[in-house]
Parts: structure tokens; sequence; C-alpha cells
């Protein structure tokens, strides 16, 4: 099946805005089953009355009252990051076009907060629309339908990602153990900052640009789901455990869950470039999905 | 460790009796104020309301304007240590008692807290509900020019909670908890 309806003469309020709208809603306001189970387990870890107890409750309280009241569970509700993948002939243009719109209504309604500013002049467009805003991933796919995944990552734990280049005279070189402790280094720098418990997402390898792109991605994966790579999956498990021996815990508070996950993936690289991009995602993990059909209406939603 | 009731404005006293650790639940007035504020503040603009005895709210709310009321929407912490380079100036020169954020500030905030009486309180980042349930009223905003998240809004807030990470007699629990995790994770280095 090819892009056969006529999508360029989608208006607003089409199936497809109606889809993107509710995507954007139900990601703003409610977490993924996924990370609430992460979370509500982390509590178990903490020791009774303590601030990092008192942190995973009031984040447990306010998941719930997001959830109840349809309101955005953080007032950040950062940058916003399409990843589309869409049969060949689809009109992309369109979704673009219309899912910008959604994303305008749903500033106004109060779903997303006004986050787009103009880097010189520090004026905000007001609909969080704009060059470079929001951002559109898209992929061709030889299935018959498009799949919309979206991210909303704010603006603490952005400031918290960091890329390394190995060798590094303190941190090692151009092996795994060089990536963990550039990993762990990225986490002893983001202390609280980044509203830990955190999700890191990693890349080993591609250029600077690629790197922190595919980092985030490794972000779309589901919090159980482990690398295929068993190198890469032991990794995975290694970070974690030493980021939660490290004392920072939730908040930066002190306590024993400073990760909740690490997703590592790998792309090649310059014989002359290792770089180690670290993607921090902070615990308000907003990642949902939706399977559309060919008029935008949902037939599946993910996550 | 202990809950301490605060009512804005707020004394010296009271506030050098905080200890890190302590939980405070908060009424009265918070403005909120974040980079675009701190900056213009430090580049010589008077603030445009008393800040004696108040405290800075580092928060960029989601405000609906319905009717002719502001409504917020989510108004959680954001990260404290972009105001860094301004904070002790604002404590020194405007007699803040406190700032609300999250992530902790540095020793430049932490001298003023010390010198001037002071104190840095941690809410929950992310937690934009949690803290919103607690905002009763809003009741003005300055400075909307900034665009809405980087304006002062004007809060009145009932049992705001939040924890002492940072207090007037010098003590930071975000130095702290750096120092232990570097020693830890230095220790469980790979080679």
């Amino acid at each position: 099946m090819t892009a056969t309806a006529p999508l360029h003469e989608v208006q607003p309020q089409s199936a497809l805005f109606e889809s993107i709208l509710e995507l954007i809603r139900r990601t703003s306001t409610q977490l993924p089953d996924d990370v609430v189970r992460a979370v509500t387990d982390a509590r178990n870890d903490e020791e009774k009355g303590s601030n990092a107890d008192v942190a995973l409750d009031v984040i447990g309280c306010n998941i719930v009252l997001a959830r109840d009241s349809s309101l955005p569970l953080c007032q950040d509700t950062g940058t916003i990051l399409f990843y589309v993948h869409t049969p060949a002939a689809y009109d992309q243009l369109t979704f673009e076009e219309v899912a910008t719109d959604a994303v305008r209504a749903a500033t106004k309604k109060g779903y997303l907060r006004q986050n787009s500013v103009d880097s010189v002049t520090g004026k905000n467009t007001g609909d969080n629309t704009g060059p470079g805003s929001p951002v559109f991933h898209f992929h061709q796919w030889r299935e018959t339908y498009v799949e919309v995944k979206l991210m909303l990552k704010g603006g603490g734990c952005e400031n918290m990602n960091a890329q390394y280049s190995l060798p590094h005279p303190d941190l090692g070189g151009r092996d795994l153990k060089g990536v963990e402790n550039a990993i762990l280094d990225s986490v002893l720098q983001a202390q609280g900052q980044g509203c830990g418990p955190g999700i890191l997402g990693v890349c080993i390898g591609g250029d600077r640009a690629t790197g922190y792109s595919f980092a985030k991605e490794q972000l779309l994966r589901t919090m159980d789901e482990a690398s295929d790579d068993p190198e890469l999956a032991a990794l995975e498990e290694r970070v974690v455990e030493k980021a939660n021996q490290s004392g920072i815990g939730p908040m930066g508070f002190g306590g024993k869950t400073t990760l909740l996950a690490c997703k590592i993936g790998k792309l090649n690289r310059l014989p002359a470039s290792f770089f180690v991009s670290i993607a921090y995602m902070c615990w308000a993990f907003r990642r949902r999905g939706a399977n559309l059909d060919m008029q935008g209406n949902v037939t599946e939603w993910l996550y | 460790m202990a809950l301490v009731k605060l009512n804005t404005p707020i004394d010296e006293a009271t506030i050098r009796s905080l200890n890190v650790g302590d939980t405070v639940s908060i009424t009265g007035r918070l403005y909120t104020g974040r980079d675009a504020v701190h900056h213009r503040i430090h580049t010589g603009t008077k603030p445009p309301v008393d800040l004696a005895g108040q405290i800075i709210y580092h928060c960029g709310p989601v405000m609906v304007k319905e009717g002719d009321a502001w409504v917020c929407k989510a108004a959680g912490p954001t990260t404290s240590s972009r105001e860094e380079p301004y904070e002790h100036e604002v404590i020194r020169d405007y007699g803040i008692r406190g700032v609300i954020g999250k992530g902790g500030m540095g020793p430049l905030t932490l001298a003023a807290c010390k010198e001037y009486g002071a104190v840095y309180l941690h809410a929950i980042g992310g937690a934009a509900q949690v803290c919103a349930a607690s905002i009763k009223r809003v009741d003005g905003v300055d400075w909307l020019d900034l665009g809405s998240p980087e304006a002062i809004w004007h809060l009145w807030v009932e049992d705001f909670m939040a924890i002492v990470t940072m207090d007037a007699h010098g003590r930071s629990l975000h130095q702290q908890v750096f120092e232990e995790s570097k020693a830890r994770l230095a220790a469980l280095k790979s080679v």
C-alpha cells in the first residue's frame, strides 16, 4: 500500500491533527508504564524517611496528579522531538505542517510551555515553533503505516548531556573501560542537576553530531530492553550498578538510586575519532508513541 | 532534621535557625525569577517588587490566561546553578532570605547565605503538579516582556514543601554529596 490518501489536503482538526495533539497531551501528562514501574520500585531501595525516600514519594504523587488532572508532569515540557517512520510515498511535508499546528494548539491548551526562544534576542515565539522547533526525525520504512514517537526532553537534563573524546588523560583509552569511566564521570558531574534518578542514552562512536543524536535515540528503547550486543548489555548493567553505588541518589540528596537505566548503542567512527556521547534523561521521562493509519487515525498506542 | 513552618516575609533569626536536612513548609508570597530576571537585575535594573525578607523561586511556570486571570498549570523548580553568577548580589542588595530551586548552587551563593542570612531550599525537580498544588493564587506578574517562563510571577502558596540543602552556617549538602560520590566513583573506576 502506498500513500494514496490526499494528505496535502489535510487541514487542522483532521484525524492526523487530533492524533498528534492527543499524543502530545499523553506524553506531557502521563509517564509511560515502564518508567512508572522503575521509579516506584526504586523507592523500596531507599531508607524510609530519608530525603531520597521523600523525593521519590513526591515524584510518585506527582505522576498520579499529572495523569489524573491531565496537566504537565513537569513545567519544562522540553525539546519536542518527533521520531517518525513513514511508508516511502508518504507526504512528510504535510505531516510536519500538521504536527507543528498540533504543537501550537497544545501550547495554547497548556500541555506545553512556551519554550522556543530566539537564541540572540531572547524573544519567545510563544507557540513553541521557530527555527529548530519542533524537531522532526523522519525515516522511511517498508511498512504500510506511520509510526510516530514523541519525546519531551527538559532543559535541566539536556544541560547535563556530555560528550567525551577518548583517549582521555583521567578516564582512559579507546576501549569499553574508557567508555565506562567516561559515562560514570558524566553521572558524577551531573549530580542531582538533571533531576535524577536519571536514564542515560549513550552512543559510542559516530561524529559529534550523530553521536548525540543516536544517544538520544537509545532512549526510545523501553526500560527493560537490553542491548542486543552482549558486551554492551553487560556495560549497561555495570554502569547502573556502579552509578547506584556513588551515593548521589534522587535529586542528588544522597541515596541508592542515581540511575534507573542506561541504554548504549554504537555507530562506526573515523579511525581518528572516538566519541562517547551521553544523553541524560530526567526521571520525568516523557516518551510516547502511536501507530497511525494513512488517514492519521491512531491504530495502536505505543509504550 | 525538623519540619519548620515558614511564613514570608521571613526574618533573619528564623533563617539562621535552619539546618541542612530540615524540611520547610512555606506559606505566603513567592516571586519567580530565573535566568533573564537575574541577568536584568545584575545589569542594573531594580526589581519591580520589594524583595526584602522574601523568597525567589527559580521556576518558569506554565501559565494560561483564563478570562482575566492567570492560572498556573505547572510550576516545578528549574536548575539553579545558572543563577550562580548573580544570586549572591541579589541576596546582598535586596535582602532575600531564601531561594527555591533544584540542583543546588555554588560557593558564591553559599558564602552570601552565611554572610547575609539566607538559605537554599530544594524543591523536587520535575514535580510540577505537587508544587502547583501548593500555589493557591497568581496575584500578578512583572517583566512579562521577558516571556512567560522568564517573568516575575507573584505566587501565593500554602504549605509549599522544600528541603534545606544549603544553610546560613556555610553547610551545603550538594558539596558534601559531590565529594563523597567523587571518592566512591574513583574507587570503582575501571583500570
